[in-house]
């Protein structure tokens, strides 16, 4: 209880901290960011015969939030959508939960320009997710940002949707990497 | 003029190579004052005479810096007298003449003798053994041409030395090295993690590159000889863009273990990680000047990504371009006088090239996505990575702009080429 307290007000530093950012594009995935809400709210409400919303298992349930992975920017861009701050609000509380837990995130870049500086590039959209979760209470032990640059595209072919694919961080469990 | 020739290199038995799959090579474009040459073929044994002036007439055709001329059907001894007033009237400047010579041990020695046709007599000669393996035939060649090159042009000839590069086919990289002329192809490493940024060591004994294979990017060393390889950076974070200092006892590399890309110098078994410069934004792709003074690098902070250099020892970041908003990569010559980089020009790169004191540029490409420029070590060439319908070739332009080349292995992608030091 304590920790969900500690954790309710460094979401709200956190979302402080985000609000200087530009407005947020209009898609917003209501439904989840709606339960996403009540949970942080109160937490203690959640009924027992469901599952544990920030339990390890509910990486694999594709009802959770917990199972997207990806985090996606703007072209050069290195800060975090609105449109994905739920899911990485839902990550922190799963890692804050257990501790022992550890994430890789994986950052990418689009396949335009030198090699290596999109690999600096992919870092800069790791890092900035680590950020996001040392601010929502995540320990620094916990958390390895790296990039694989413009290496793993998940979309090979050279179109501006193709390259947003691209521009995204994976997030991975301990078991996954 | 512009010629166009495609020069087939699959000239020896297959047996040497192993499953790489040979480069070929096309070359357009070419010097401005060719010199006339003939190669004769060499007296002796018929297939290895093949074999040898074969290739030399491909390592000169291609340079780019000479005319071939038809030496006709007959094998000229390396002794005999040469009709200097023949040569002159089938325009040649210079004739080769060669012998092979069969040793009671099953080996050969090949000599060969170099003529100036103006001048009227013999100007260089050497002579080699070997057996009639191809890749020793192809060596004794190369070293052949090499003095041939070195005679005429008065620069160092590079056809002796190697180059690597990554070949990419469906879930697999393979980080090969090949000779210059992308003949003899041997696999290094094969991954089914991405290779990047291969980087010769100063004696060409080692590679340092990047790979992927522990699902983040690490910098490992590889002897070459031995096949043996270790870990030189794996910190938290990312580990990527080894260069080696010019004493190769040391490399600079970029870390990310304090936050953000920066350049780190470690030593090249892993040990004696000290920092070396501080940014608020990225530091990539070092670089160092051949003399070791300086340390040039990508960085954005400026806002986008230019190039910047700051003395090895440490001390004040000079920037180094400023047209344009992308300018990566940046590759000292071996004089140190230029540097060859890429630029962005609204939506295409080329590979430039800067005079260092003059600050003066020259777009050197006609391809629209270059990446990854490479010098050969006498400066003449650089090889660089481009993409021709969609796949992943490598290309060389000379330093002039004027010689192009083309290299490209069937249904591969292949990238990330580095022309590696002159053999001893």
């Amino acid at each position: 209880m304590h920790q969900s307290l500690v954790l309710a007000t460094l979401t709200a530093v956190f979302l402080a901290a985000c609000s200087s950012q530009p407005p947020a594009p209009e898609q917003k995935p209501a439904a989840v960011e709606e339960r996403n809400a009540s949970s942080m709210a109160e937490p203690g409400l959640v009924k027992s015969e469901k599952m544990d919303p920030y339990g390890l298992a509910a990486l694999k349930d594709p009802k959770s939030i917990l199972s997207k992975r990806n985090v996606f920017f703007d072209f050069d861009q290195y800060v975090i959508k609105d449109e994905f701050k739920p899911l990485v609000e839902a990550h922190a509380r799963l890692m804050v939960a257990n501790p022992s837990v550890k994430m890789l995130i994986q950052g990418n870049a689009d396949e335009r320009g030198s090699r290596e500086y999109n690999l600096a590039l992919g870092q800069k959209r790791a890092e900035a997710v680590k950020k996001a979760l040392l601010l929502l209470g995540v320990k620094e032990e916990q958390v390895e940002a790296v990039s694989l640059g413009e290496e793993k595209p998940r979309c090979t072919g050279q179109t501006e949707e193709c390259w947003a694919q691209n521009r995204r961080d994976d997030i991975l469990y301990t078991g996954e990497y | 003029m512009k010629i166009l020739r495609v020069i087939a290199l699959v000239l020896l038995s297959s047996a040497a190579l192993n499953a790489a799959a040979q480069l070929t090579i096309e070359v357009t474009g070419a010097g401005a004052n060719r010199i006339p040459i003939a190669i004769a073929n060499f007296d002796g044994d018929r297939i290895i005479s093949t074999a040898l002036t074969s290739v030399i007439r491909a390592d000169l055709d291609r340079s780019g810096m000479f005319n071939l001329i038809d030496p006709g059907a007959v094998a000229i001894a390396e002794s005999a007298t040469v009709n200097y007033g023949d040569w002159r009237g089938r325009k040649a400047d210079a004739v080769v003449t060669g012998s092979i010579l069969a040793n009671a041990d099953g080996r050969f020695e090949t000599r060969f003798k170099l003529h100036d046709v103006q001048k009227q007599s013999p100007i260089g000669g050497q002579s080699y053994m070997h057996t009639s393996a191809p890749s020793q035939l192809r060596t004794a060649a190369h070293r052949i041409a090499d003095v041939i090159y070195e005679k005429l042009t008065g620069e160092r000839g590079v056809f002796s030395t190697r180059i690597a590069y990554v070949v990419k086919s469906t879930g697999r990289y393979e980080l090969q090295i090949a000779d210059a002329d992308g003949a003899n192809p041997q696999t290094a490493l094969g991954s089914r993690e991405p290779i990047i940024s291969p980087a010769w060591s100063p004696d060409g004994g080692k590679l340092a590159y990047v790979s992927f294979e522990a699902k983040k990017p690490v910098v490992y060393v590889h002897d070459l000889a031995t096949g043996r390889r270790w870990v030189a950076a794996n910190f938290k974070g990312s580990n990527s863009a080894p260069a080696w200092a010019p004493d190769g006892k040391k490399l600079a590399v970029v870390l990310t273990k304090d936050g953000g890309s920066q350049l780190y110098l470690v030593n090249a078994d892993g040990s004696g990680i000290v920092r070396l410069a501080t940014s608020a934004g990225i530091d990539t792709e070092p670089r160092y000047s051949p003399d070791g003074q300086w340390i040039y690098f990508t960085s954005d902070r400026g806002g986008g990504p230019q190039i910047y250099r700051l003395p090895a020892s440490g001390g004040d970041v000079q920037r180094v371009t400023f047209e344009g908003n992308y300018n990566v990569t940046p590759r000292p010559s071996p004089d140190g006088k230029s540097m060859a980089y890429v630029a962005r020009d609204g939506g295409t790169f080329h590979v430039t090239l800067m005079d260092l004191a003059t600050k003066q540029t020259q777009i050197l490409t006609d391809s629209v996505k270059d990446e990854s420029p490479t010098f050969s070590p006498n400066g003449r060439m650089i090889l660089y990575a481009t993409e021709v319908g969609g796949r992943g070739v490598l290309a060389a332009v000379s330093s002039d702009g004027r010689v192009k080349q083309k290299l490209s292995v069937q249904a591969a992608d292949v990238r990330e080429p580095v022309w590696g030091p002159y053999v001893k």
